[in-house]
């Protein structure tokens, strides 16, 4: 606790000063940097806590989003409204994969939510749920005004918003996963039947762990939408579940502050592999995803935590 | 409608071959090495561009066709003598990043050097009308005939030359396969190789129907894993039947059930049922682990 708080927070309060510096599309990034940290968070708990491999997180991101598109446009439900109704809509169907999930070892698992992220936007395009999705077309979400007059832009409202809900979600995570149930958790991780004979039910933590996760992503998703003010079938495609898993590894699998460095990893680099060429953000990735295997299996986050420990000492 | 039926289930067994060639791929670098190879598809796909290539510098398609073959089986075993080596031994996790950041880079390299646009792939076997009274287009044969042949050619390679009995030892049990003098990593890089080689034939095979582009083959693994599941992901034969059938699923299922628009959610839903229902597949062994 002593260690990890002033380091927290003044990480949270460099975020906060942010806000009234940086140009609203320098805000824009900063928002979805907090916006993939919590998509990447979900991934965390799921695969660097509890051992569980998804290629799918993309799906639970496509989830949220199109949950606060739909509330939105169909329903008029104010933005911050429709999160916690993301945030159960994704649960639930974290906890439904979470079942299948259960009798699938590692490879397979990654297999299986490598297919779902494949069929994703196949299923969002169907004719059956154009009325409320938009089809291919997708869904215009308008920008939230600041509330009660703040004297602040929206993007810097928007900013903040995020960075908040993203604070909240950091700290159930740290404090879900320092705890019981976390060590739990890494029991089932690193030896599922010595974790069984401890008396942990390994079926309920497992899919509970699912919903968790899926919830953290899908709300990290219906930020994005408010964020992107869009949503639509084509940018959720595989390739969304693929930039997580790379963030996830280049930050640290079993690090949650690593998160943050993965979020920052996936907003920045392609833009500056961009400008190389139109193929290089994709070639960066997996070089740096294949060197990240050899050289840093820990991640970013993983190598920082050793450099204190040594400092620290 | 009985006519529909049957001219769905040919060109389903026509795709099917396609799917099953890949499955094979798959279950070949899965027995040796306990490893999905996720960038399959991407390979597959850049040796149908140097396939390409070499038929737009005049060669003639046989033999731009065992050209591009060569180089993928080239291709195969450096990436194995590479990259896969040092991951023998490490955990899932760290195997899923390797192959993933494979993928992402045989991709990119697809799309800077060859481009994004859509291109056309030739058939050796003509563009001409449907035969046999109208029921399968002379490509869709043609390639039906040259999977077969891979598949009998791989089978009587396993089963009864000395390299492919060295291969299956190594596989199976390489320690001991190591004590009777089988360079168990040749073995392994020349399974790559072989597995890159079949793709790729996958690959020239199916590029004149669906067309040539960098993601061409995302959809055809993901149906060929779901064949190579169905039929039990340790079994060779298992992942041929799994992709025959996947193929025939497939096309009635997008023709009758679920309309083309969902076919892909179709190989999602196999892959789920078979791993609750059986894991083991149709033709694959139980696995039971000592503790």
């Amino acid at each position: 606790m002593r260690t990890t708080l002033p380091p927290a927070l003044s990480i949270l309060a460099v975020l906060v000063a942010a806000a009234f510096v940086f140009s609203d599309y320098h805000l824009f990034q900063l928002t979805m940097v907090v916006v993939y940290a919590i998509a990447i968070l979900g991934m965390t708990v799921l695969t660097g806590i509890n051992g569980q491999i998804s290629l799918g997180h993309g799906a639970f991101y496509a989830i949220g989003a199109y949950t606060t598109g739909v509330l939105i446009t169909s329903w008029n439900v104010p933005y911050w409204a429709t999160l916690p109704v993301a945030a159960v809509v994704c649960a639930g169907f974290g906890f439904l994969i979470g079942l299948p999930a259960l009798r699938l070892g590692g490879l397979y698992l990654a297999l299986t939510t490598f297919a779902l992220a494949v069929a994703v936007p196949q299923v969002l395009k169907h004719k059956a749920a154009e009325q409320w999705t938009g089809g291919v077309q997708g869904l215009v979400i308008d920008k939230p005004d600041p509330p009660f007059g703040l004297p602040l832009s929206p993007d810097q409202w928007l900013y903040l918003f995020t960075l908040a809900v993203g604070a909240l979600i950091f700290l159930l995570a740290w404090n879900l996963t320092r705890g019981r149930i976390g060590r739990a958790m890494m029991a089932i991780r690193d030896h599922a039947l010595a974790a069984e004979a401890m008396g942990i039910n390994i079926a309920l933590l497992k899919t509970r762990t699912f919903a968790v996760s899926a919830m953290c992503t899908g709300v990290a998703g219906s930020l994005g939408a408010i964020a992107v003010q869009f949503v639509a079938p084509d940018s959720f495609t595989v390739f969304v579940s693929i930039t997580l898993f790379v963030g996830l590894v280049v930050g640290g699998v079993a690090s949650i502050p690593g998160a943050l460095f993965g979020a920052v990893f996936i907003e920045f680099i392609p833009n500056l592999a961009d400008q190389v060429s139109k193929a290089a953000p994709g070639a960066v990735y997996g070089v740096i995803l294949i060197a990240c295997m050899y050289v840093m299996p820990s991640g970013v986050g993983g190598a920082l935590a050793r450099l204190v420990r040594r400092v620290m000492r | 409608m009985i006519q529909g039926v049957l001219h769905q289930i040919i060109s389903g067994i026509a795709t099917g071959g396609i799917y099953a060639s890949v499955a094979l791929a798959l279950v070949m670098i899965y027995q040796a090495t306990h490893h999905v190879n996720f960038a399959q598809g991407e390979m597959a796909t850049f040796s149908t561009y140097i396939a390409l290539t070499l038929i737009n510098a005049g060669l003639p398609y046989w033999v731009a066709f065992v050209g591009a073959v060569t180089i993928s089986f080239a291709i195969g075993v450096v990436i194995e003598r590479i990259l896969m080596r040092p991951m023998e031994h490490a955990p899932v996790l760290a195997s899923v990043g390797v192959f993933i950041g494979l993928l992402l880079i045989i991709n990119s390299l697809s799309g800077w050097l060859f481009d994004y646009t859509i291109k056309q792939f030739p058939s050796p076997f003509g563009s001409g009308q449907p035969i046999l009274g109208g029921f399968v287009s002379s490509h869709e044969l043609g390639s039906t005939a040259v999977t077969l042949i891979v598949l009998i050619a791989v089978y009587l390679f396993f089963r009864h030359t000395k390299l492919g009995l060295a291969m299956r030892a190594a596989a199976f049990n390489p320690s001991s396969a190591r004590l009777v003098g089988i360079r168990v990593g040749w073995m392994l890089a020349l399974g790559w190789g072989l597995a890159a080689a079949i793709g790729a034939i996958a690959g020239m095979m199916v590029a004149p129907v669906v067309f040539l582009d960098p993601n061409m083959m995302a959809g055809i693994l993901l149906y060929a894993f779901a064949g190579a599941l169905l039929g039990g992901i340790d079994s060779p034969l298992g992942a041929v039947l799994g992709g025959f059938a996947v193929g025939v699923i497939e096309n009635l299922m997008g023709a009758y059930v679920v309309g083309t628009e969902l076919k892909l959610t179709v190989a999602l839903i196999i892959i789920v049922c078979v791993l609750v229902v059986k894991p083991s597949g149709l033709l694959g062994r139980t696995v039971t682990s000592r503790v």
